[in-house]
């Protein structure tokens, strides 16, 4: 039996607004509301409570025969709360019928676990307490944010109770290993692999709607036939749910498609549908798997450098959580709420200059026009938080810890030393 | 005494301080009892197609109103605007790229039925590259000049990009020429000087009557680098316009010192070595923050040694600032910073003195020559940058004892002593002071 794991990842950022410098000390509204609803409503206009809807009507009909997963960002929560309650509502409608599962992650969508394990562990108890309050299921498996995995953040996350864990199917780590087996964490052997199928994931996601693409149209019997003729024992789709809707619009095709390849399966005797967790405890692990350096979804490289490869992403990464004991120690709701959108990893991203030497170019999906428009907005937010942090100690007699150098190392040498 | 005057820019549109030098200039002159027409470039946009229009100076002037000037003094100036997309401060090769875009905007052409493209229909649309824009302005301003003939006595032209404008019409109109040395290729461009830039300097240095330059040190640049004769080349230094509002107190947020460093962000502002002395006084006190106010081609350059030196919580960037947000910059200042590697005059620690800010300027710059409370550094010795930088943030007294006697000294640089110079040199070269003597 072949298990099919269907897994999206829904996540919002939220923008920050212009924040100059004349605003230091001043004015502490550091998110770009108006932008950040109109991201999120059109979004779940186009995507969510259409793609929802059709896999709540696809799980009836098929009586409960299809199976998906979902790693949803507490940003995107909250942001769903305030300004699509619709799409949240749908997710709760999907959890009631026992057929999603949803998965644990960070709750800002950042890389805490590039800033060591006390950062990892306070995102991971955020956001499985945010799942069960909203879903009811207390996760049992995981997903780290860009697919972020190495042995060593295995271990981590074992030890935090997860037994099932998600990761990049990254040619460089499998060699000529197949993605479509599970695998064991070396740390941990109990904890169990599921690997992308990044093929089968970017046919879907990537080159359904282009035109240009050799194999297009992509039909449901072909898809499913790639499956069928494929050596293995779990087929990991895992992608953005942006996917359905949004990167791949409603003309292309991509709702019918979705309901014909779960019709085809649910017709084949050899194919079923699994969560992640149903589908690594379907199979025992075929071996040990070695990934010695940070592997990611992203890119070609499939590593961390689109988030913390220049020194304008690595200064404002080390900055940031050089306030994580301080933050802790404040306890305050509302600097709270602002530690936890400053971690997501977006901010990174959008100060990436990989793609162009000179990066006065915009990348996709920035609120931004170059990276180091995005590096500066950031510092002024991150300067004016780290100001309000320190005053706000004082007046309430609390002692800080002091700056000492290792907490503004270099964030990659966290890891690897 | 009537002067035809080619600027590249004047306030409220300005990229920088040569407009505010014009204005201040313009005012002095006509305070002087001068004459000015006052032609500078523009570019207009597409519903207007004429080549050259007189300008009311009250239109030119709609943001400056209220500083109380009369109406009287501003019936001695006229403006004419060419319609010209010639950009200040841009060398050749940003021109291209500028010009690019504006091509890829939309290129216009010439339309009839308008007095004054009847009269100016020699091209039809901008020039290709800015050398060619210059030469086409030379062309225009060579009409300009035949259409004014007898209204004036003397021609004054203001840096490289109007040079070739005052040698035609001076040819045309056999008045003489007056040019006014703002900045050298030598200062904007370190030793890779631009030969086509150099040449039209040069060329206009040695067919000028008389070359003003703002200060000493490029009145030695002037006569060594450009062999002008060193009895026609006079210094006038600039001044400083006051005007109601300057002084205003900004309301701060925040307890820390604030340094700040407010110019292009180029090779010749020095931007890097305010950034270096940024991360040597952070090193020794933490109740200062930095900011960089400006933009320019050296900007990512300095973002990511501020990012490299581990100090961006510290250090700021405003991006370009402009009108009340400059006053409102130097207000929150405590330490005024001009690193310039080259700065033939440098108007901004006049303003930054005027606003009570204390100030480090280079050694490098003209301002030094005629400021006595400032402290002055070598631009590239940041230790003593970072020295004055951390003394005066931390020991009240000198601070306090900079400001007062700065704003002192600062209030005491005229506009009016400065065109009343400039003045005595168009006297100078028309030979009028002769005939004042004689009478």
């Amino acid at each position: 039996m072949k298990e099919i794991t269907l897994f999206f990842q829904v996540h919002q950022p939220m923008r920050l607004r212009t924040y100059r410098f004349f605003d230091m000390g001043r004015d502490h509204n550091y998110l770009d509301d108006a932008r950040n609803r109109t991201a999120m409503q059109s979004i779940a206009a186009e995507s969510y409570i259409p793609a929802n809807e059709m896999l709540l009507n696809l799980i009836r009909k098929y009586d409960g025969r299809l199976k998906v997963s979902f790693y949803i960002s507490g940003l995107a929560i909250e942001q769903m709360r305030s300004f699509a309650p619709e799409a949240l509502q749908g997710f709760r409608k999907l959890a009631a019928t026992g057929c999603a599962e949803f998965v644990a992650g960070t709750y800002s969508h950042s890389f805490a676990a590039l800033a060591g394990r006390e950062a990892l562990e306070k995102e991971v108890e955020l956001h499985t307490a945010m799942m069960q309050a909203e879903f009811g299921v207390r996760p049992t498996a995981f997903f780290d944010t860009a697919m972020l995995y190495d042995d060593a953040i295995g271990g981590m996350i074992a030890d935090m109770g997860f037994k099932t864990i998600l990761a990049e199917g990254a040619r460089h780590v499998l060699g000529w290993k197949s993605p479509n087996f599970v695998y064991a964490n070396p740390q941990d052997q109990k904890v169990r692999l599921l690997l992308r199928n990044y093929r089968l994931s970017d046919d879907l996601a990537f080159r359904f709607s282009d035109s240009r693409w050799n194999e297009w149209p992509l039909t449901a019997d072909k898809f499913a036939g790639w499956i069928r003729e494929s050596e293995g024992e779990t087929f990991n789709i895992f992608t953005d749910y942006a996917a359905i809707g949004a990167w791949n619009k409603e003309q292309s095709g991509i709702f019918d498609f979705i309901k014909a390849f779960v019709d085809n399966v649910c017709r084949d005797d050899d194919m079923r549908f699994a969560t992640v967790t149903e589908s690594a405890a379907a199979h025992q692990p075929i071996g040990v798997l070695y990934v010695n350096h940070e592997t990611t979804w992203a890119d070609e490289e499939r590593d961390t450098s689109s988030w913390l490869g220049n020194e304008l992403q690595q200064e404002a990464f080390g900055k940031l959580y050089a306030q994580q004991e301080n933050v802790r120690r404040l306890d305050d709701p509302d600097f709270n709420h602002v530690w936890q959108f400053l971690q997501n990893a977006d901010n990174f991203y959008w100060m990436a200059t990989k793609w162009f030497t000179d990066s006065n170019q915009q990348i996709s999906g920035s609120p931004y026009n170059s990276s180091y428009e995005a590096f500066i907005n950031y510092m002024n937010v991150l300067s004016d938080f780290i100001n309000e942090l320190a005053r706000r100690a004082e007046s309430s007699g609390i002692e800080f810890a002091p700056l000492d150098d290792k907490t503004t190392e270099k964030p990659t040498s966290i890891i690897n030393p | 005494m009537r002067v035809l005057m080619f600027g590249w820019e004047f306030p409220p549109h300005i990229a920088g301080g040569l407009g505010t030098a014009c204005y201040g200039m313009t005012r002095g002159l006509a305070k002087n009892g001068v004459d000015v027409i006052f032609v500078m470039p523009k570019a207009y946009g597409d519903e207007d197609q004429r080549f050259v229009r007189v300008v009311n100076a009250s239109d030119v002037e709609a943001v400056y109103r209220e500083d109380g000037i009369s109406e009287a003094l501003w019936n001695k100036v006229s403006f004419m605007q060419i319609d010209s997309n010639m950009v200040p401060y841009s060398s050749p090769e940003e021109f291209a790229c500028e010009h690019e875009k504006w091509l890829s905007a939309g290129e216009r052409n010439l339309r009839r039925g308008d007095v004054w493209s009847e009269r100016y229909t020699f091209s039809g649309a901008y020039g290709a590259n800015l050398m060619e824009e210059v030469a086409r302005y030379a062309v225009v301003a060579e009409q300009v000049a035949r259409d004014l003939a007898g209204q004036f006595d003397v021609i004054h032209a203001h840096d490289w990009l109007t040079y070739c404008a005052g040698i035609a019409a001076s040819r045309v109109s056999g008045k003489p020429l007056v040019i006014h040395v703002h900045a050298t290729e030598y200062d904007r461009s370190g030793e890779n000087v631009n030969p086509a830039v150099y040449d039209i300097e040069k060329a206009g240095i040695l067919a000028a009557d008389a070359v003003i330059t703002v200060s000493n040190l490029t009145r030695n640049i002037v006569i060594t680098r450009y062999g002008a004769d060193p009895d026609k080349v006079f210094t006038v230094h600039n001044a400083v316009r006051f005007a109601p509002g300057d002084d205003m107190a900004a309301e701060r947020f925040l307890d820390d010192k604030i340094v700040t460093f407010l110019g292009r962000i180029t090779y010749q502002k020095g931007p890097d070595y305010f950034v270096e002395a940024a991360a040597k006084v952070l090193q020794r006190t933490n109740g200062v923050r930095f900011v960089m106010a400006g933009s320019g081609d050296m900007m990512p350059h300095v973002v990511r040694r501020v990012a490299k030196l581990g100090i961006s919580d510290r250090f700021h960037f405003t991006g370009f600032l402009r009108g009340a947000e400059v006053n409102r910059m130097f207000a929150l200042s405590d330490v005024y910073v001009m690193p310039s590697v080259s700065e033939p005059f440098g108007i901004s620690p006049l303003e930054a003195m005027r606003s009570n800010v204390p100030v480090i300027i280079s050694k490098q710059s003209g301002v030094a020559e005629i400021l006595k409370y400032a402290v002055k550094v070598d631009y590239w010795d940041v230790d003593a940058m970072a020295d004055a930088i951390y003394g005066l943030v931390t020991y009240p007294a000198l601070g306090h004892m900079f400001a007062d006697k700065g704003h002192e000294e600062v209030t005491g640089l005229k506009w009016d002593n400065a065109a009343a110079k400039i003045k005595a040199v168009y006297e100078h070269v028309t030979g009028a002071e002769h005939n004042a003597a004689s009478i």
